[in-house]
């Protein structure tokens, strides 16, 4: 019988110290030392929410930026990467069209920026490289009546570095770039 | 820059081996340390609960015992708590009971330290069902492979049948290392935009008016752990590529820390255990060696991406299913590690991996010793070791022997067991699973890539590693009996296995050290360690890896010249 009991307690015991102590105390301090961001980053106007600073969104509207291709659609209750095989012949005619289209809306660009013909990880990417971003100006000073230069000067204020330095790459955030083109708007 | 980010991340990875190693030789002595002070008040409470005593120790068969029941009980609570979550408390986004066979699939998958998943946690479990069926085993099986490991070492070692108290190891290494450890982490990945929140999802009507539904959760108190216990599953379907997961390139730098911690200092602890820390760093530089190979093998596939492609202007290198912020070193390093340490998770998607760099998570997950997960990493690690002696042994005529023990026909019966188990449960499965057309279904990507993806996910639950190739469709009966079968025998077998082995080791009478002693601190030694290694692991995998990646990646190059 104790062989059974002292397994089952242990099992009982740990269940609470690791599955409802842990996580419910962490979640308090984290509640009250980063209430931004253990809430989601999220970013309000008044009293609506309008999404997460750290969340790509559906972009149709030509004066904004449009996020990288997002294989869950930009929702976020079902991220999800592309999944797609590199190798395989259909990638490559897919990967054709994209940048026969990113070459038409703007012509003057070199070479294409792989985050604007790839699906990101998630499904979410918030980001664009300075080059996407960049790459997509032609088309918004168009819409918008923004000269090319603010947009461009938007771009580089708005593009965060690599994290101390080093890790990660350079990036700029989409939705932070177009809540800047809204205030510009108004 | 990228590979300068990858350098100083390794480095930084070397600089905590020697420190953690140390304090973990101190968690786990038989003796009273400093440490019992801290710790001793609360654990001593704890054992009171549960009813044990600290210093009752167990042989072989007992510690053997103890492990198979606590984690039966475990396996029986999380399984119950997500076919019945729909009915439970801490739900707010009204998520509904998870199916027998995915619940199934899903606390076998947690109880082995797997974290592989046929499901996305963020529609698919409840908050409950988050901490009860995953943040709570993510512990446990994490320092239920520690126990196992350092009761081998005890084993090793030691002079009679005694190999510690499962209860005590692995409640220290929770209350030691993995509870402190992963609060500090927790809050440091608050800090850079994990979301910890017991709130559910948020409504959002987004900068160009459209709906949008955010998910959210106690995401940073499961990733500190997801790491830390080398597990791997995500809070959301897409891991640690999800903004959420993993904000920034600093959070990264985090995730691979707190991967490689464990697992590499261990290896150094095992040195400072047996007396011996040459011992140790042979066996660390042999991993390391593998390690290094896999990490520049992806880190290049991966920079100079497909050829095709940039032919068409594209910029070189392959971003498909990778995140800006991140970009290709932080991703190929990711791979590289959490593949090596068993972990599983994934902040880019392994199936839109070029195909030679789609290979090394493959490989080094069949190898499954490159560091490896808590503890098991470096039992597999061991048991290629008492291989490698054998063999060596038998080549200049001598005895086998390992730390003065002789290895004999038992404790070689018992380690080809081991090893032989991890082959057969991947191969046969992925042959199953082809030879059907209603298995075939699942599959997304056709030709060599489709086969990649089956193969794939019987490695990853042979290894307990729990990385996909995301394509296939593995919610299906098959697949999630199949790979749930396959993960509890990848993790169980091995580890019966190796307290077998401890068991016999541990009543063997030291030999001294003689002129004929067959040396294994040695260079030497960790090239023949290598060797034996890749023989073995080659010629079990090399026919499936060729039809497979290799496949993929000779047809590529010819797409070149087409």
């Amino acid at each position: 019988m104790k062989m059974i009991l002292i397994p089952l307690r242990a099992s009982l015991v740990l269940l609470l110290l690791c599955g409802v102590v842990y996580p419910l105390v962490t979640t308090g301090i984290a509640q009250v030392v980063f209430p931004y961001q253990a809430n989601g980053s999220l970013m309000t106007q008044g009293n609506t929410i309008q999404g997460s600073m750290l969340i790509a969104q559906s972009v149709d509207s030509p004066k904004l930026f449009h996020p990288r291709a997002s294989n869950a659609k930009y929702d976020p209750t079902a991220s999800a990467g592309s999944n797609q095989a590199v190798a395989s012949d259909t990638y490559l005619a897919d990967q054709k069209v994209k940048v026969e289209e990113w070459r038409k809306a703007n012509p003057a660009l070199q070479t294409v920026p792989a985050d604007l013909v790839t699906g990101s990880g998630s499904g979410l990417d918030p980001d664009l490289s300075p080059n996407g971003a960049l790459a997509q100006i032609p088309g918004i000073s168009k819409a918008t009546g923004i000269p090319e230069a603010t947009l461009t000067s938007l771009v580089q204020s708005t593009t965060k570095g690599r994290s101390l330095g080093v890790f990660g790459e350079p990036h700029v955030n989409v939705n932070e770039l177009n809540r800047s083109i809204l205030k510009l708007i108004q | 820059m990228g590979w300068i980010q990858i350098a100083i991340t390794l480095l930084i990875i070397m600089l905590f081996v020697k420190p953690m190693g140390s304090y973990m030789v101190k968690v786990f002595s038989l003796e009273t340390t400093r440490l019992d002070k801290i710790f001793g008040g609360l654990e001593r409470g704890i054992y009171s609960l549960i009813g044990i005593r600290e210093n009752e120790v167990m042989g072989w068969k007992k510690y053997l015992g103890a492990m198979l029941l606590t984690n039966g009980f475990m396996f029986f609570i999380m399984f119950l708590v997500l076919v019945l979550q729909g009915h439970l408390p801490f739900n707010p986004d009204g998520i509904g009971g998870m199916p027998w066979a995915q619940s199934f699939n899903t606390a076998a998958s947690f109880i082995t330290n797997t974290n592989w998943q046929s499901y996305s946690g963020e529609n698919a479990l409840s908050y409950l069902s988050q901490m009860l069926a995953i943040i709570f085993p993510m512990f446990t099986s994490a320092a239920t492979g520690f126990a196992v490991a350092i009761a081998f070492i005890r084993g090793l070692i030691g002079r009679q049948d005694n190999l510690g108290n499962f209860y005590v190891d692995m409640l220290r290494s929770i209350t030691r290392i993995f509870i402190p450890l992963s609060v500090i982490v927790a809050l440091f990945l608050v800090f850079q935009g994990v979301p910890q929140t017991l709130a559910g999802a948020v409504h959002a009507v987004t900068l160009d008016g459209k709906e949008q539904t955010i998910t959210r959760g106690l995401v940073a108190s499961f990733e500190s752990i997801k790491h830390l216990g080398t597990n791997g599953g995500g809070w959301f379907g897409t891991n640690a590529a999800h903004p959420f997961e993993n904000p920034t390139g600093l959070s990264n730098l985090v995730h691979i820390l707190c991967m490689m911690l464990l697992p590499t200092s261990l290896v150094y602890a095992f040195g400072l255990m047996i007396k011996n820390r040459r011992q140790g760093w042979m066996l660390f530089g042999a991993m390391s060696a593998i390690f290094v190979v896999m990490l520049l093998t992806v880190t290049l596939a991966e920079y100079k991406g497909v050829p095709a492609l940039q032919s068409l202007g594209i910029e070189q290198g392959n971003m498909e299913g990778k995140e800006v912020r991140l970009g290709i070193a932080e991703s190929a390093l990711f791979t590289t590690v959490t593949t090596a340490a068993t972990t599983g998770s994934v902040n880019n998607m392994h199936e839109s991996l070029t195909p030679l760099g789609g290979m090394v998570p493959l490989a080094e997950m069949m190898l499954n010793n490159v560091f490896g997960g808590k503890g098991v990493g470096l039992l597999n690690g061991l048991l290629y070791l008492i291989l490698s002696i054998f063999i060596s042994g038998l080549l200049v005529g001598r005895t086998p022997e390992f730390l003065g023990k002789k290895i004999e026909g038992k404790e070689i019966k018992l380690a080809a067991i081991a090893l032989l188990v991890h082959p057969l449960i991947i191969l046969v499965p992925t042959a199953i699973a082809l030879a059907f057309p209603s298995t075939v279904a699942s599959i997304s990507n056709g030709g060599s890539h489709g086969l990649s993806e089956v193969l794939y996910a019987f490695t990853s639950g042979a290894a307990n590693n729990g990385s996909a190739f995301a394509g296939l469709n593995a919610n299906t009966d098959f697949y999630n009996i199949s790979i749930g079968i396959v993960m509890l025998l990848g993790r169980y077998v091995s580890m019966i296995c190796l307290l077998a082995i401890a068991g016999s080791l541990a009543m063997k009478r030291v030999a001294p050290v003689a002129s004929g002693t067959l040396r294994t601190d040695t260079p030497l030694f960790s090239g023949i360690l290598i060797m034996v290694i890749l023989v073995i692991g080659a010629l079990t995998f090399f026919p499936a890896l060729a039809l497979g990646p290799i496949a993929e990646h000779v047809s590529l190059m010819q797409g070149v010249s087409k």
